[in-house]
């Protein structure tokens, strides 16, 4: 019987038989812990296994994103927790200035297609986009990846959603990741594997696939992956990551535990709107929304493209008077990026604020936080009740917070 | 030869219809504003604390009880106390018809025996299972006796992995176990 994209990485990396439902001992290639949770995982290595050595420092990383550099002692207590144990481990850190963990395990290789990765951060099955098998977990569960270059998974069921149809400019893979988490809420893809096929998501590029991917979490599912991709795609990713990109494709006759239709024709810029992601809808339905603040960033919506697309709307514009824009590349290397093409200057003359990388208002400990009675439009992926603040966070793509900035009202980029 | 069974007395998480409670959340096992607790031996006097109709439960138990509880046993957060709570009461064994997925995940890692039981809402109903019966269930071959009734059920046996981490009780252990190799 033919096998899904999950079940061939997971039976790339275990002797047992893989199937949905079983559980099985398998092979981590990638082992990695951030500023949260890594002072735990330091913790409970040293507890159980005291200064014996890591199965192996060559595999094992800690990134720093959450509070970068530390603006609390606590984050910075935690981070040199980290450190001092890397260097008497030989373990390497990507240190604070090196933006979100994931997204550097892409840029360097770390997560290729066919790969397994685990990590303290909920949403490391972002790595979907490349065609790896990255899993977020507790301490526990880290620690002993560390220790044994293993864990035990259950082998989830795959969901196979079809999109068809297709959409143009001014609506982004932001809003066409909104629309299908409109469609699947948080029951339909719960604990199983995605594959997305159809026209408008096989043309995606990988920010595109990124900001799909990293949403599969508010989905409630384990992974997603984007199984067809052009030629573009391919160089794309070599010349990020310096290595060959052949991913997995699911087999003919694999089994689905379902398939779901969802139709995008015509698909205009959606927005959530407070306090779920789920909670969509069409910006045209939304009534008049008035803003203090914008916030560009984060794993779903940081890449250099996500930023060209926003100051393409700001460049030689001055942004609302009383509204505030923070911008937050998701690496060092988007930050070299957008230095080099213009992009930073022409963000920063329409009046944002750029911060140095990581995962910003989302970690709640870095710049993107909300005050009581603020509304804040926002590219990230949660805007759960307390998330960034007390304030309300409405989530768009990089082109609806860039002209909602202009205007100082969410507003579809159409109008500017 | 290898210990392949757990016995005990039952306790039926049911409400007043005699249905077993579904989506009993981490909340409701071990309430949030009792995270600051991390020794095992203080949870147990909060085990399902928070739920309706059993916030005496931890009075009532003895050693060795066994745990019968409705789909989606441990929804919500990660907490590991919802786990330890019932480690501390010395509870035997949980059942249930499925577990929320990060709770399975941290009984296993406990080395706490979890099994899923896909009868029991019917059992239930039927009132052929019931508060203070005595069941044992062979937790490699899913056979289940209910010795009170002499009548016989069937749950999922514990997988492989399971098995190799409840055998080195816990997660940790078994490290130290594959590591020596």
């Amino acid at each position: 019987m033919g096998k899904t994209i999950i079940e061939k990485i997971i039976q790339g990396h275990t002797k047992e038989e893989v199937k949905p439902g079983k559980i099985v001992w398998m092979d981590l290639d990638i082992r990695s812990a951030r500023d949260f949770g890594g002072p735990n995982v330091v913790k409970n290595y040293e507890k159980e296994y005291g200064d014996s050595p890591v199965a192996d420092k060559k595999k094992t990383f800690f990134t720093f994103d959450l509070c970068v550099p530390p603006s609390s002692l606590k984050y910075a207590d935690n981070q040199q927790i980290c450190r001092e144990f890397a260097r008497r481990q030989g373990i390497e850190v990507f240190d604070v200035d090196m933006g979100i963990g994931s997204h550097v395990l892409m840029e360097k290789g770390l997560a290729q297609g066919g790969s397994t990765v685990v990590g303290t951060d909920s949403h490391l099955n972002i790595l979907g986009a490349v065609g790896s098998f990255g899993q977020g977990m507790g301490d526990v569960d880290i620690t002993f990846a560390f220790k044994t270059g293993k864990t035990w998974f259950e082998v989830p069921q795959t969901v196979k959603v079809l999109i068809k149809g297709s959409f143009s400019s001014p609506t982004t893979a932001k809003d066409l990741t909104l629309c299908i988490l409109k469609n699947l809420g948080t029951k339909k893809a719960a604990l199983k594997a995605v594959e997305f096929y159809g026209e408008a998501v096989r043309g995606l590029d990988l920010p595109g696939r990124i900001t799909l991917c990293s949403m599969v979490t508010e989905m409630a599912g384990i992974i997603g992956f984007i199984p067809e991709f052009g030629d573009s795609l391919q160089t794309e990713i070599e010349n990020l990551s310096g290595t060959k990109f052949s991913p997995y494709k699911a087999d003919e006759d694999c089994t689905y535990s379902d398939t779901v239709e969802i139709d995008v024709s015509g698909l205009f810029p959606q927005v959530a709107a407070p306090f779920s992601p789920d909670n969509v809808q069409d910006i045209s339905e939304l009534k008049r929304v008035k803003i203090d603040s914008g916030f560009i960033g984060s794993c779903t919506n940081g890449r250099t493209e996500d930023l060209a697309l926003a100051s393409q709307i700001l460049k030689g514009k001055k942004i609302k008077e009383g509204v505030t824009l923070k911008v937050v590349p998701a690496t060092k290397r988007v930050y070299k990026e957008i230095l080099e093409r213009g992009i930073l200057e022409d963000l920063f003359l329409s009046g944002a604020i750029i911060s140095s990388p990581g995962c910003s208002g989302c970690a709640e400990g870095h710049i993107g936080l909300t005050g009581e009675g603020e509304v804040q439009v926002s590219t990230g992926n949660r805007n759960f009740a307390g998330k960034q603040g007390k304030g309300k966070t409405y989530l768009a793509s990089p082109a609806v917070v860039a002209a909602s900035c202009l205007t100082g009202h969410i507003t579809n980029p159409e109008e500017i | 030869m290898e210990k392949s069974s757990i016995s005990g007395r039952i306790w039926v998480l049911s409400d007043d219809k005699n249905r077993l409670i579904e989506d009993i959340d981490t909340d409701q096992i071990y309430h949030n504003a009792l995270l600051h607790i991390t020794e095992i031996s203080q949870m147990g006097q909060y085990a399902l604390g928070n739920l309706e109709g059993w916030k005496d439960f931890s009075k009532k138990a003895r050693p060795g009880d066994i745990i019968v509880a409705g789909r989606n046993f441990g929804a919500g957060s990660s907490r590991q106390h919802a786990v330890g709570c019932f480690i501390s009461l010395k509870i035997g064994l949980i059942l249930a018809p499925s577990f929320g997925a990060i709770y399975f995940r941290n009984a296993v890692n406990s080395g706490f025996p979890v099994l899923r039981c896909h009868v029991l809402d019917d059992l239930v109903a039927k009132k052929a299972l019931e508060t203070g019966d005595e069941i044992k269930v062979n937790f490699r071959s899913g056979e289940g006796l209910n010795v009170t009734r002499n009548t016989q059920f069937k749950a999922e046996p514990m997988s492989a992995v399971q098995l190799d981490i409840y055998g080195a009780d816990g997660l940790f252990n078994y490290g130290k176990r594959i590591n020596k190799g």
